[in-house]
């Protein structure tokens, strides 16, 4: 079988198979981020950062459950591992810089819930990778959510002027705008290889 | 003094208002844009829709019961992470469950199953009702947020089989001639999907006021 | 002084109970886990074992049987429960116990996600014949037509796999433009899923070029052409 490269790993999470657009993950910081391009960059700075340190944490987590033979408490694993994660960063956020915590405000906590995040551990553990390939796996993943959350809130900053119908107005409006853009992305299938 | 308690009689919802709110008035995916993350993945057959709809509402009507019964033992500052692990639990559960019914199954949903776990509805409907209601009523609340979260579910679904396949379950609806909409099924059909019923949803709501 | 040591106790009190009450749920969740990991894990394995099965009968229609082997050093040997990174195949047999043929299991990266296969080797014939996809996240409509098309799984009548007198492949199994197909050692690809049914190809020709002169080999050895007792 042939190894996907490191880049192609990292393209691969990014644009074609992009975990919001592609496999609908994060949905809801997706569609509930209003829309500012500010702080959709910095909750996908936020998520990147929580994804690395998951994404290392799961890798490990899964090879001990494999050397004491206990498959089954995977996910409890994974998930403490994730709120624990995003409380530790929650705290180190607020003592480094309040102003940033405030400005995040409520979106950290949700962090925990976010599926992307416990996707990214739960796809890199059935998908087999190595050390390195997790980590390039998450940067790609968060940034390829990075780059959905800043596409969209760009539009719908843009839409803010646009006339539309009230009805139509607010999550059902973005969620045609993401499927175009997942439309979009599908183009990327087949890049690099 | 009696018309104290006539008040509070005509106010507290009843039991059956705990289980109807889920299905139309407070539904998860229309009304409260709830979990969304399985709703749009896994509603590419009405099948799937029905088999994540229905894990789905084994989860919360479990995790429901089981915050309701420990509400007084669970200490506040813990809540929300006791939550989660016993989220976690009956999603594990269900997992194996479904392994055991049937491969094919697994297999379409996928990782999709353990993502229940981080499904908002279910974590919010512990904190916001279990954790301070009767084991009943927390079941009733759990039973029809469930069932109008499959409901739900299954409205994709259906939609997205019949115009991307031209099945219902698995049944040819239309003649061998139909071209199918290959974009329903595709991710972004999701979303169109998703948007085509909230615009409905809320177009109706609009003109009911 | 009074006030701060009784905050303190009433601290420790809390924190105790905080810790008492994770301890209970977190023990009382693991036993529930490993009592219905325990209860399911035998039909759970039967059924990924019947799964099995079935790909394996749709790949070798005659056999009736089947034994997995695992290659090693270009030996086949048994391969028992645990898992293995050394390659996999099943050997069918028909009712007579005789080897009927190999069907293999072999993946690699397709349009969307890694593919997995089960092909059928035939060493009396020297061909390839048939294919069953086991895992594939192409697209619907697209890229899945490798599983549904009927003229391209009619590729997978008789591919040729014949070896020379080095006990190499003579020719390497390929996929090549739709309607392009002369050799019978080519697959014919299907337009408008290009990407995908090449990668088919390519993985029957990578797995094929490295396991079919072992398994020619093999179904020369006795041990191997008549049925083992398990």
């Amino acid at each position: 079988m042939n190894d996907p490269s490191l880049g192609y790993i990292f393209l691969d999470a990014c644009l074609i198979n992009n975990f919001v657009l592609a496999y609908f993950l994060g949905i809801c910081p997706f569609l509930g981020v209003s829309g500012k391009i500010d702080t959709a960059g910095k909750m996908g700075a936020a998520v990147m950062f929580v994804m690395l340190i998951s994404s290392v944490c799961a890798y490990g987590i899964h090879a001990f459950l494999e050397m004491i033979n206990a498959p089954f408490l995977q996910l409890i694993s994974f998930i403490v591992v994730i709120a624990s994660t995003v409380q530790l960063v929650e705290m180190f956020i607020k003592k480094m810089s309040p102003a940033l915590f405030r400005s995040l405000g409520i979106f950290l906590p949700l962090i925990t819930t976010n599926c992307a995040i416990l996707g990214l551990a739960l796809f890199q553990t059935a998908k087999g990778y190595g050390f390195l390939e997790c980590i390039v796996y998450a940067l790609g993943a968060g940034a390829g959510f990075t780059l959905a959350l800043i596409l969209i809130s760009g539009l719908r900053e843009q839409l803010e002027f646009a006339d539309i119908p009230k009805f139509a107005r607010g999550t059902a409006l973005t969620l045609i705008v993401a499927g175009i853009l997942s439309l979009t992305f599908m183009g990327f299938a087949g890049l690099g290889s | 003094m009696s018309s104290v308690v006539e008040t509070n009689k005509s106010n507290l919802p009843s039991s059956t208002d705990e289980f109807i709110k889920g299905l139309w008035k407070d539904n998860p995916v229309f009304v409260q844009v709830l979990g969304m993350c399985p709703v749009l993945a896994v509603t590419n057959t009405a099948e799937n829709a029905l088999a994540m709809g229905l894990a789905t509402l084994f989860v919360l009507l479990m995790s429901n019961i089981l915050v309701s019964l420990l509400r007084n033992f669970i200490p506040k500052q813990v809540r929300i992470a006791s939550y989660i692990l016993i989220i976690a639990t009956f999603v594990t559960i269900i997992d194996y469950v479904i392994q055991a019914i049937s491969v094919d199954l697994h297999k379409s949903l996928g990782a999709f199953i353990s993502l229940i776990v981080v499904n908002c509805l279910i974590l919010s409907r512990a904190e916001a009702f279990a954790s301070k209601n009767g084991l009943g009523k927390s079941a009733l609340d759990a039973l029809g947020m469930g069932i109008g979260f499959t409901f739900a579910l299954l409205c994709l679904g259906a939609v997205r089989e019949v115009l991307g396949n031209g099945s219902i379950f698995g049944w040819s609806v239309f003649a061998d001639s139909f071209q199918e909409w290959i974009v329903m099924i595709l991710p972004a059909g999701g979303f169109f999907t998703l948007a085509f019923w909230l615009l409905l949803f809320n177009y109706w709501k609009e003109r009911k006021v | 002084m009074s006030d701060q040591a009784i905050t303190s106790s009433e601290s420790r009190k809390r924190s105790l109970h905080m810790l008492k009450a994770m301890v209970g749920i977190g023990s009382m969740c693991a036993l529930l886990i490993v009592f219905t990991y325990e209860s399911t894990l035998s039909q759970i394995k039967e059924n990924k074992a019947e799964a099995l099965e079935k790909a394996i009968f749709k790949v070798l229609p005659e056999a009736t049987a089947s034994v997995p082997y695992e290659i090693s050093g270009g030996e086949l040997s048994i391969k028992g429960e645990e898992a293995t990174t050394n390659p996999v195949v099943f050997a069918g047999y028909n009712n007579a116990n005789e080897l009927v043929g190999f069907a293999i299991d072999a993946k690699g990266q397709g349009y969307a996600d890694i593919l997995r296969i089960l092909y059928g080797y035939d060493p009396e014939e020297q061909t390839v014949k048939g294919l069953y996809v086991l895992e594939s996240k192409e697209t619907p409509g697209l890229g899945d037509k490798i599983e549904k098309d009927a003229s391209f799984l009619s590729n997978f009548e008789g591919l040729d796999a014949s070896l020379n007198t080095n006990n190499e492949i003579q020719n390497r199994i390929t996929t090549v433009k739709s309607g392009e197909k002369k050799n019978k050692w080519e697959i014919d690809g299907i337009t408008g899923a290009t990407i995908s049914s090449r990668a088919i190809g390519e993985i029957i020709g990578t797995s094929s070029l490295e396991l079919v002169p072992v398994l020619f080999n093999a179904a020369n050895e006795p041990s191997v052409a008549q049925k083992p007792e398990l």
